[in-house]
């Protein structure tokens, strides 16, 4: 066990610290203090150019291979850069679902077509990815998805509906789960598609949020035509496809988690070193120093819980049950802190943007409000219960 | 970087577990818990010839020199296997205060006697205020006769019944801060004026003594380390032993979620085992989330300490504050989840769960460390 950095690896860290030094200017840092990876609306647009700055610079997709784009490197080499965007309250990535999801599941599974085709736009950025899982009657259960596609010599005929899908509407590309053969057992019959969004039919429909954003939308199919070489991983394959990733989705969208709760508690630290209450600024307050010192080492114990993972993988080994622990204790984390935030407030939490009353020009309620979200969306903390329970420790399914 | 353990850490681990399971089965604890030593000379011996008494000692004072990292391994293990016995206030106490303020030859006088398992030590820190701050220690050491003369009472010093030698935290002035004036010093048990006297404790795994000194009279040659300097040491000392404590705590912890994981699966009500339940399953993937935090942040913990890196004593608080409440929490729901079977005597669960109770308080609990975080992170 060495926490210490090999030379290599610092001066890894010392190529990336000097390159955000230069390159992430002062505003993008204030206008992302928390949240989860999936970013707001109204900042695709500079995150769009971000995302691009960082491909260039050669800081996205630290672990594809090589010839796809990527930089050969490994996780640790993704640990430290996640380490130092943390520092540098870097913005989120916008096309981190097909970074972290539809990326690495086409390296998996894709044909060397499929790969020459996709792999390199994801990583720039000129091609947005959003996720068709989840459907108004399959959400936990997502394997009894309804949407349907029907092969028509060549291509795929699909009709149906998704819901729930962040970034849609502004997604090129859609990892889609759609169900080829109704005949059989509900996880035998499912294919995973890669579908162009601009295909006709294609129709995507805001949904508002508790946060008054819409950032999630329902997608609708009608008639969409989808050629039989976007078939990822074999037909009526695509439960398999979509679920053996996980794994390495999880640890990578950890990553990012795990940025993002950081520099949202240094930020709530900030806020209760200056917010007064009572007379005296609230980190002060015995019962507050309890809750803030609580959260520093809930985001600590986060941290080497998900170093630990990849010390495994990186030994060649799998991970074990560390692995499978990170998303429940980031949302459980990731809520208490925002709870807190509000706590730290008090009556100015109900202050929202548009006032300059508003704490942090009402950043705060937003992520509050967003935080609501972190324990449903990428799988509710009761279904990672029962995988933690019937995958992990073995026990019966119910 | 490298968040793992390595081989022969992992051949540690794999022959301490087989070790304890072999010489240290839950029928041994319970004799050993009715037994005021708490150990057998014979077990003694056995884990001399291990060389896991001297495991974090210098090889010039009879020890084997591994590190702090590789002694988690072996705490986990012994948490495990909830071991009786004066191991921790020998090793990580006592002898461990030795060697971090004591002279040449106490350090060779007493950890290579450690290190051979003919001598057991303990630390006499705590007192009846309760406190894990400097200002705590109130035992006076007044300068007498070219020595020094010791009068007061310590609570809660581990095995100082069994110890050859007792490492007495004593104050010798009161300086301009509660750190200044803080004094060690090395007593043999049989030491004129000291009166031990063993306690009844809730976790009888490990015994909890009082210490009574009416005008003990020492030598200058008793000092261990500089008069009035003893707190950077004993500090030093507390934070590591708390790491190692963590550890154990640790492996106790994943011992319960093993027994309870075991159980669930086995026991049938309403014709399924219980662990098909939601309530069941849901609460033992709850209590492997702490028991995986809780090493992750241990582990961090024990490299920090062993490296001695700036960020050491947060390190320490940090894993103290998560292991103390997680080790409490996992027992309690093994417990509630054997049902009534985990209430009784017979069931091993509650050995586990008294020691969880008793390490919680040990060196602090979860809101002393936090707190003491919020300082270190300059709160």
């Amino acid at each position: 066990m060495d926490f210490r950095l090999t030379p290599e690896q610092e001066s890894f860290r010392n190529e990336v610290r000097a390159w955000v030094k230069q390159n992430l200017p002062k505003e993008w840092t204030s206008r992302v203090i928390s949240g989860p990876d999936v970013p707001r609306v109204e900042a695709y647009k500079f995150l769009r150019e971000w995302q691009k700055r960082l491909f260039d610079a050669g800081f996205i997709g630290l672990t594809w291979p090589k010839e796809y784009g990527g930089r050969g490197l490994t996780f640790m080499e993704e640990f430290i850069l996640h380490e130092e965007m943390a520092l540098a309250k870097a913005p989120p990535v916008l096309n981190i679902l097909g970074i972290a999801m539809a990326g690495p599941t086409i390296i998996a599974y894709g044909t060397e077509e499929q790969k020459k085709r996709y792999l390199a736009k994801i990583l720039s950025c000129e091609e947005i990815w959003c996720q068709g899982y989840s459907e108004p009657n399959a959400g936990s259960d997502l394997a009894s998805l309804q949407t349907r596609a029907v092969r028509d010599r060549d291509h795929f005929v699909v009709n149906g509906q998704k819901v729930w899908t962040s970034i849609a509407q502004a997604a090129d590309w859609m990892m889609l789960l759609a169900r080829t053969d109704p005949d059989v057992s509900k996880h035998k019959g499912i294919t995973y598609f890669l579908l162009d969004m601009h295909s006709p039919g294609v129709s995507v429909r805001p949904l508002r949020q508790i946060t008054g954003d819409a950032e999630f939308n329902e997608v609708f199919f009608e008639n969409v035509r989808v050629p039989a070489e976007n078939v990822l991983g074999g037909v009526n394959n695509g439960w398999q496809v979509g679920i053996t990733t996980l794994m390495y989705e999880r640890l990578a969208l950890g990553f990012g988690l795990q940025v993002r709760l950081r520099i949202a508690l240094d930020a709530l630290v900030g806020l209760a070193q200056r917010t007064k209450t009572n007379g005296d600024v609230a980190s002060k307050d015995p019962l507050v120093r309890q809750k803030l010192a609580q959260l520093w080492i809930d985001t600590e114990a986060f941290k080497y819980t998900g170093a630990r993972a990849i010390t495994k993988l990186l030994k060649g080994e799998l991970p074990g049950a560390e692995a499978s622990t990170g998303k429940i204790w980031w949302c459980e984390t990731h809520q208490r802190l925002q709870d807190i935030a509000m706590e730290v407030q008090g009556p100015y939490h109900q202050l929202m943007a548009g006032t300059e009353w508003a704490v942090d020009q009402g950043l705060w309620q937003y992520t509050f409000l967003r935080s609501r979200a972190n324990s449903v969306e990428g799988g509710t903390t009761e279904i990672q219960k029962n995988i933690i329970g019937e995958r992990v420790l073995g026990l019966p399914k119910g | 970087m490298d968040f793992g353990f390595n081989q022969e850490q992992e051949m540690l681990r794999a022959t301490a577990r087989k070790f304890f399971e072999n010489e240290c089965p839950s029928t041994f604890v319970r004799k050993m818990m009715d037994e005021p030593a708490g150990v057998t000379p014979d077990f003694w011996q056995k884990l001399a010839e291990q060389g896991w008494l001297g495991l974090i000692y210098p090889e010039a004072f009879g020890g084997v020199g591994l590190g702090f990292v590789d002694l988690t391994v072996l705490m986990e293990e012994m948490g495990r296997a909830v071991m009786p016995g004066p191991y921790f206030s020998t090793v990580l106490l006592g002898g461990l205060a030795i060697q971090e303020a004591g002279s040449e030859s106490q350090k060779k006088e007493w950890l290579t006697k450690i290190s051979g398992g003919s001598a057991k030590a303990t630390l006499a820190w705590t007192e009846p205020g309760a406190r894990w701050d400097a200002a705590g220690v109130t035992l006076q050491a007044r300068e007498a006769r070219g020595g020094f003369t010791l009068s007061g009472t310590k609570l809660f010093v581990h095995d100082a019944h069994t110890a050859d030698a007792l490492v007495v935290v004593a104050r010798t002035a009161n300086g301009a801060s509660p750190e200044d004036g803080v004094s060690l010093f090395l007593l043999p048990r049989d030491a004129k004026g000291m009166e031990v006297k063993l306690l009844p404790t809730m976790d009888q795994t490990r015994k909890l003594c009082e210490v009574t000194l009416k005008d003990v009279s020492v030598g200058a040659d008793a000092l261990v380390g500089e008069k009035g300097k003893g707190w950077r040491p004993l500090a030093r000392v507390v934070d590591r032993a708390t790491v190692a404590l963590c550890a154990e705590m640790c492996g106790g912890a994943q011992k319960i979620l093993d027994m309870t994981t075991e159980y669930a699966k086995i026991r049938v009500a309403f014709g399924k085992p219980i662990g098909s339940y939601q309530g069941v399953k849901h609460r033992a993937a709850d209590m492997l989330v702490d028991v995986e935090n809780a090493k992750s942040i241990t582990y961090y913990a024990a490299w920090a300490v062993d490296e001695q890196v700036a960020e050491a004593p947060l390190a320490a608080s940090m894993a103290k504050a998560y292991v103390s409440d997680a080790y409490r929490k996992v027992a309690a729901a093994g417990i509630q989840l054997h049902g009534g079977i985990g209430f009784t005597w017979e069931h091993d669960l509650h050995l586990y769960f008294k020691r969880a109770k008793g390490s919680e308080f040990t060196f602090g609990d979860a809101t002393y460390h936090r707190e003491r975080v919020a300082q270190l992170i300059n709160l």
